[in-house]
């Protein structure tokens, strides 16, 4: 059943409230509101997981390393830190 | 404050070289990404992270145990990546964000639509990649230039919230911003790389 009494949420104003919505910070009347538009919108719905997939795939990136070398500076330095 | 963070400190001031050797290979890549939010060399993030760890361990005494160790040495690589990059400004030029709406508005049907308004006009391509397919070369390719031309404080967001996955209220330790504005820089800086991406997808940016 579709709450009519509840003010839409067009697109436009959907697509900024994802993050939001994702890390759960929506009022309620929002978050009832953004899910009353989900349920009827291909398109958000496919923006949303277009959105989710790009937020899983940052997560899998490579991660970075030192060089060698600057490895082996930094655990020298340490080395010679003077110590009490 | 970590339950292991005091045995680390304690290792740290009696020189074990293993606990050193193993922390900084644990945050290692966080710790780099962070200072390659500010400068774009690796070897300048390099010497960013070194000069962190220096830093940290002159500093160890005057470590107040307010945040956990890794809190605090992420605070310390963001202090010195700015500092750099304040110092080097003059030789990159800013990327901007007028703030604006983060999807195209000319995507959406006008306000005075009889039916729709402010619906999608142009609806998001579909991504017919399968989702493992985004970490393909040339993917990867499109997502690192678009987080490369982030705004800083929104790279320095995404960088600990989506690549590093760690929880809000550590990253807005780590940055010094509030939980809301580190929202808005997330949102912003996630709608960017997704933008990215389909472009790229949909075929209308060449690699």
């Amino acid at each position: 059943m579709i709450d009519h009494d509840l003010p839409e949420l067009p697109c436009r104003d959907l697509v900024e409230l994802v993050t939001e919505y994702l890390e759960d910070r929506l009022s309620p009347l929002d978050r009832a509101r953004f899910d009353a538009h989900l349920a009827e919108c291909d398109a958000c719905r496919a923006f949303l997981d277009q959105f989710r997939q790009t937020i899983r795939t940052l997560g899998r990136l490579p991660e970075e390393s030192l060089s060698p070398e600057a490895r082996a500076t930094l655990l020298a330095a340490f080395r010679g830190w003077p110590r009490r | 404050m970590d339950r292991n963070d005091e045995a680390l400190i304690q290792a740290l001031r009696n020189g074990d070289e293993g606990t050193f050797s193993e922390i900084v290979d644990r945050w290692n890549s966080v710790m780099l990404r962070v200072a390659l939010a500010h400068v774009a060399i690796h070897a300048v993030a390099e010497e960013v992270v070194q000069e962190a760890w220096l830093t940290m361990l002159r500093s160890l005494d005057r470590f107040e145990r307010r945040s956990t160790l890794r809190t605090w040495v992420l605070g310390i690589v963001v202090n010195i990546a700015r500092a750099r990059f304040r110092a080097e400004r003059r030789l990159v030029p800013l990327p901007a964000d007028d703030g604006g709406p983060t999807v195209e508005p000319s995507r959406f049907l006008p306000a005075d639509h009889p039916r729709w308004p402010h619906h999608w006009a142009i609806e998001p391509v579909p991504w017919k990649t399968p989702e493992d397919d985004l970490l393909a070369e040339e993917t990867r390719r499109i997502i690192n230039a678009a987080i490369s031309e982030l705004p800083h404080a929104q790279r320095e967001v995404l960088v600990l919230r989506d690549l590093e996955g760690m929880a809000a209220a550590e990253a807005c330790n780590i940055l010094g911003v509030t939980d809301t504005h580190q929202r808005v820089l997330l949102h912003r800086a996630r709608a960017r790389v997704r933008n990215a991406l389909e472009r790229y997808l949909s075929g209308t940016e060449a690699p």
